[in-house]
C-alpha cells in the first residue's frame, strides 16, 4: 500500500475518531438546548466538561493533517466554502467559551444565555459537518486553477442537506446514549430520545444511499471487501443499539453507537477513495490522493510522526475517559 | 473591488485574528509553568497556602485557556480559507509541522488540562501534579511546532523549488532552521514574563483588597523572583541572540527596525527617533555611535548594509516596524525595571505594603502582552513584502477566490465574537479576584 493511501485512511480516522468523540459531547449540546432545568443541564454539562476539548482535537489535527498530506484539498476546499467554515468558526469558538463562562458567574440567567449558546453552536456543527462532508463526496465544480468553482448556495443541494441532518441525527442518538449512562434522573428521558435519534439516523441513512444512487452513484461500491466489511460493522451496530438500549445498558449502547457512527465514515472512505474532492464539471479537475499529495519524504516524515504520536495519544486518551467514567459527581471544581 | 483589496483584507483578518489569539497563549504557557512551580509545593511540603494558591490560579488558567484555545482554532484553518495559494505552495513544508502541533501538543494539553482542572479529588496527588507538568509540557511543546513553522517563513531551508511549489529535503533542516532557535528562545522567555506579570498583578489586586492573604502574598513573592529573572534573560542573552540572527538572516528586516536607512560602518544603536517617510528618515534622534555594529557584528567598525541598498519593491514597511520594535525593547528594559524594583521592595521587607507599587504592578498586566504583540509585529511586518522570505510574495499567497465582500463580512463576524470575549474575559478576571482565592485549608483534602 503506497504512502498516499495510508495518508488517505489516517485522515479519515482522525475525522472519524473526532465524529464518535466530538460527536457525543455535540449531541450532549444538543440535549442541553432543550432543557429547561437548570440542574439537568448543568449536569450534562458536566458529563463531557473534562473530555471535550480533548475529543475536539481530533478535528484540528485531521485539519493539520489534511493541509500537511494532501494541501491543494486543503486549499481548495478551505477557500471554497469559506462562509460555512466562517460559522464553524464562530460555532467552535462560541462552544469552546460558553462552557468555561457558565458557571463562572452563580445567576441562572447567566447560566441560561451561555447553555443556550452551548447548545445551538452545538446544534449547527454537525449539520454544518453534514453538509460539507456530502458536499465532497457528491463533488464539487473545480475551476482551471483548482479553486471551488461554485456559489454559497450551491452547497445547500438536497443530498447535502440529508447528510448533514443524518449527521445531527447521529450525534444527537450519541449524545443522548452517552448522558443516559451518566445521569441517573434522566435516565429514562435520555434513552427515549436516543431510541428516536436512532430511528432517524437509521432513516435518513437511508435517505442518503437512496440519494447517492440519483447524485453520486460512484460513491457505492458493493463490491469492495472494505465497503463489505463495513456494511457488516454498520449492520451490527444499528442492530444493537435498540436493544442495548431496550435493557438500558448505556455502556454497550454507547459501545454500539460509536461502530454505528465509525461504520459510516468508514463508508464515506471507501466511496470516496481513491478520490479526496471529485469534480462534477471535469473529471480531469478531481482532487485525488495521487495528484493532490505532498511529496514522499514530507508523507514519510508525517507517517513516523503519526507512528510516534497517536499511540500515546490513544493510550492517554483512554487513561482520562477512564478516570471520568461512571456518574457525574458535582464538585466545588465543577462548570 | 479588485484583487489588492482582497489580498490587504486577508491581510488584516490575519493580524486581527493572530494578533487577538497572541494575547492568552503567552499567559498560558508562563503561568502553567508558575503552576507546576506551585503545585510541586502543595503536594511535596503539604503546603496548604500553596494549595489554595494553585485552586485560584489554576481557574484562571482555565479561563485563559478556554479563550486561548477558542481563538486559536481559526489559525489552523485560515491558512486554507484565505490564503489557499500559499498553502498549496508551501503545504508540503509547512503543514507537516502543524499536524505534528496537534498529535504532540494539543492532545496533550486539552486532554490533561482537563484531568488538571477537574481530576483534583479523583485521581492520587501525584498524578495531578504529573496533568499540570503536561499541561505546560504541552503548551511549549505547542508554541514549539507553530514557532518552527513560523521561522521557516522567515528563514526558509531543507526545501527546493519544485513543480511551482517548495518541496521537502530535508524536515531537520526545514524544522530548525537558523531563525527557530532564537526565536523559539526569545517567544518562550516573553511568555514567562507575562505569566510573571500576570500572577504578580492578579496578586497585588488580591493584596490590595485583602492585605493579609497568605495566597497573594506567596505568590507576589514567587512571580517577583521569578519575573526578575526571566526578565533579565529575555533582554540578555535572548533578545540579543535573536537582534544577531536577524542581522545575518533578514538584513532589510534588521535595517528597516533599527532605522538604518543608509548602508553604514560604525552604525549607531538608535535610541529614540520619530521615523518618517518618504523619504525615509529619524527626527529628534538620540543615539549611541558604533554601538549596532558592536552588538550585531562584535565589532565596532563592522559595515551594516541600509535600507538604501535592497531594491525598492524588497523592504518592509519603515515605520511601522521601527516604532514596534523599539517600543518593544522600552517595554523590555521596564520589565527589569519593575522587577528589580519589586525585588528590592521584598528584600527591604516592603513589598507588601504601600499601595503604590501595589497598583503600579496591576497596571503592568497587560504590558508583557503588548509587548509580545508589537515583537510579533516587528517580526511580521518586517518580513513583508514576502510571505515565505525570498521565496513566496504575499500578494501571491493569499486565495484568489474570494471577493473582496466576503472577507469583510467573516472580519465583521470576528472583531464582533472578540470584542465580546475580551470584555467577558475581563469582566470574569475581574469578578474572580474580587472573589479572591478560598479560605486556605489546612487539612489535608481525603483524596
Amino acid at each position: 500500500m503506497t504512502l498516499n493511501a495510508i495518508w488517505f485512511i489516517l485522515i479519515f480516522v482522525l475525522l472519524g475518531g473526532y465524529a464518535v468523540l466530538d460527536g457525543f459531547d455535540l449531541g450532549a449540546g444538543v440535549m442541553v438546548l432543550f432543557s429547561r432545568d437548570d440542574g439537568k443541564r448543568r449536569h450534562f454539562i458536566n458529563a463531557i466538561a473534562p473530555v471535550w476539548d480533548g475529543n475536539e482535537v481530533w478535528l484540528l489535527t485531521g485539519g493539520g493533517a489534511l493541509f500537511a498530506a494532501f494541501p491543494p484539498v486543503y486549499a481548495t476546499v478551505f477557500s471554497g466554502f469559506y462562509l460555512a467554515l466562517m460559522v464553524v468558526l464562530a460555532c467552535l469558538i462560541f462552544r469552546a467559551v460558553s462552557i468555561e463562562f457558565r458557571g463562572k458567574i452563580d445567576n441562572p440567567r447567566w447560566r441560561r444565555v451561555w447553555d443556550t449558546a452551548f447548545g445551538i453552536s452545538s446544534l449547527l456543527l454537525p449539520v454544518l459537518f453534514g453538509v460539507a462532508l456530502g458536499n465532497v463526496l457528491r463533488g464539487v465544480p473545480i475551476t482551471g486553477d483548482g479553486s471551488y468553482g461554485g456559489s454559497f448556495f450551491d452547497l445547500l443541494n438536497p443530498f447535502a442537506l440529508i447528510v448533514g441532518l443524518l449527521a445531527l441525527a447521529a450525534c444527537t442518538m450519541h449524545g443522548a446514549i452517552y448522558l443516559s449512562g451518566k445521569n441517573e434522573p434522566s435516565q429514562i428521558r435520555l434513552i427515549r430520545i436516543g431510541q428516536i435519534a436512532w430511528a432517524a439516523t437509521l432513516a435518513l441513512f437511508v435517505a442518503a444511499t437512496a440519494a447517492a444512487l440519483w447524485t453520486a452513484p460512484m460513491l457505492l461500491v458493493a463490491s469492495n471487501p472494505f465497503a463489505m466489511a463495513a456494511m457488516v460493522l454498520f449492520a451490527l451496530g444499528t442492530a444493537q443499539v435498540p436493544l442495548a438500549l431496550h435493557r438500558r445498558q448505556s455502556t454497550i449502547a454507547f459501545l454500539a453507537s460509536s461502530v454505528m457512527i465509525a461504520a459510516m465514515m468508514a463508508l464515506a472512505a471507501v466511496g470516496l477513495f481513491p478520490r479526496l474532492l471529485p469534480s462534477t464539471n471535469d473529471p480531469a479537475r478531481t482532487l485525488t490522493i495521487y495528484n493532490s499529495s505532498s511529496s514522499h519524504l514530507t508523507l514519510l516524515t508525517m507517517f513516523i510522526i503519526a507512528l510516534i504520536g497517536m499511540p500515546l495519544v490513544i493510550a492517554y486518551t483512554a487513561v482520562i475517559h477512564h478516570v471520568f467514567r461512571g456518574k457525574v459527581v458535582i464538585t466545588p471544581d465543577s462548570y | 473591488m479588485n484583487g489588492l483589496d482582497v489580498g490587504f483584507l486577508c491581510r488584516f483578518q490575519f493580524a486581527l485574528t493572530a494578533g487577538f489569539h497572541f494575547l492568552f497563549p503567552p499567559i498560558t504557557i508562563g503561568l502553567a509553568w508558575l503552576l507546576v512551580i506551585v503545585e510541586w509545593r502543595a503536594w511535596k511540603h503539604h503546603d496548604a497556602v500553596a494549595d489554595a494558591a494553585a485552586r485560584f490560579f489554576g481557574k484562571l488558567l482555565g479561563l485563559t485557556f478556554a479563550v486561548g484555545v477558542a481563538t486559536g482554532i481559526p489559525m489552523e484553518f485560515q491558512f486554507g480559507t484565505n490564503w489557499a495559494r500559499y498553502s498549496k505552495f508551501v503545504g508540503d513544508i509547512f503543514g507537516a509541522p502543524l499536524a505534528a502541533e496537534g498529535v504532540f501538543a494539543f492532545f496533550l494539553e486539552s486532554g490533561f488540562l482537563g484531568l488538571y482542572l477537574f481530576g483534583r479529588n479523583r485521581v492520587a496527588k501525584k498524578w495531578h501534579f504529573f496533568a499540570i507538568c503536561m499541561v505546560a509540557f504541552g503548551a511549549m511543546i505547542s508554541a514549539f511546532w507553530i514557532l518552527a513553522a513560523n521561522s521557516w517563513m522567515q528563514t526558509p531551508a531543507g526545501y527546493v523549488l519544485r513543480d511551482g511549489r517548495a518541496e521537502l529535503t530535508s524536515f531537520y533542516q526545514a524544522i530548525c532552521n537558523p531563525s527557530m532557535w532564537p526565536r523559539f528562545l526569545h517567544t518562550m522567555l516573553a511568555a514567562f514574563v507575562a505569566g510573571s506579570f500576570f500572577m504578580a498583578g492578579i496578586s497585588a489586586a488580591v493584596l490590595l483588597r485583602d492585605r493579609g492573604s497568605a495566597v497573594a502574598r506567596y505568590t507576589l513573592k514567587l512571580a517577583v523572583i521569578c519575573g526578575l529573572v526571566v526578565s533579565v534573560l529575555e533582554v540578555f542573552p535572548s533578545g540579543h541572540l535573536h537582534a544577531r540572527e536577524v542581522a545575518r538572516e533578514q538584513p532589510e528586516k534588521f535595517a528597516a527596525i533599527e532605522g538604518l536607512y543608509s548602508s553604514q560602518s560604525s552604525a549607531p544603536m538608535v535610541m529614540f527617533a520619530i521615523p518618517f517617510t518618504p523619504p525615509p528618515t529619524l527626527k529628534a534622534k538620540a543615539e549611541v555611535p558604533g554601538l549596532l555594529s558592536w552588538l550585531a557584528f562584535g565589532n565596532m567598525h563592522a559595515r551594516i548594509p541600509g535600507i538604501n541598498e535592497f531594491p525598492s519593491d524588497g523592504i518592509p514597511p519603515l515605520w511601522m516596524t521601527f516604532v514596534s520594535f523599539h517600543n518593544m525593547v522600552v517595554l523590555g528594559m521596564y520589565f527589569i525595571f519593575v522587577m528589580a524594583w519589586a525585588a528590592l521592595r521584598l528584600w527591604q521587607g516592603k513589598l507588601f505594603e504601600g499601595t503604590k507599587f501595589l497598583k503600579l504592578l496591576v497596571i503592568s498586566i497587560p504590558l508583557p502582552l503588548a509587548a509580545c504583540e508589537l515583537g510579533w509585529m516587528a517580526a511580521e511586518v518586517g518580513r513583508q513584502p514576502w510571505a515565505v522570505y525570498h521565496v513566496l510574495r504575499t500578494a501571491d499567497a493569499f486565495s484568489s477566490n474570494l471577493s473582496a465582500g466576503v472577507v469583510l463580512a467573516s472580519i465583521l463576524l470576528f472583531s464582533l465574537i472578540y470584542i465580546v470575549l475580551l470584555i467577558l474575559y475581563l469582566y470574569l478576571l475581574r469578578v474572580k479576584v474580587i472573589h479572591g482565592p478560598d479560605a486556605v485549608v489546612e487539612q489535608e483534602l481525603p483524596v
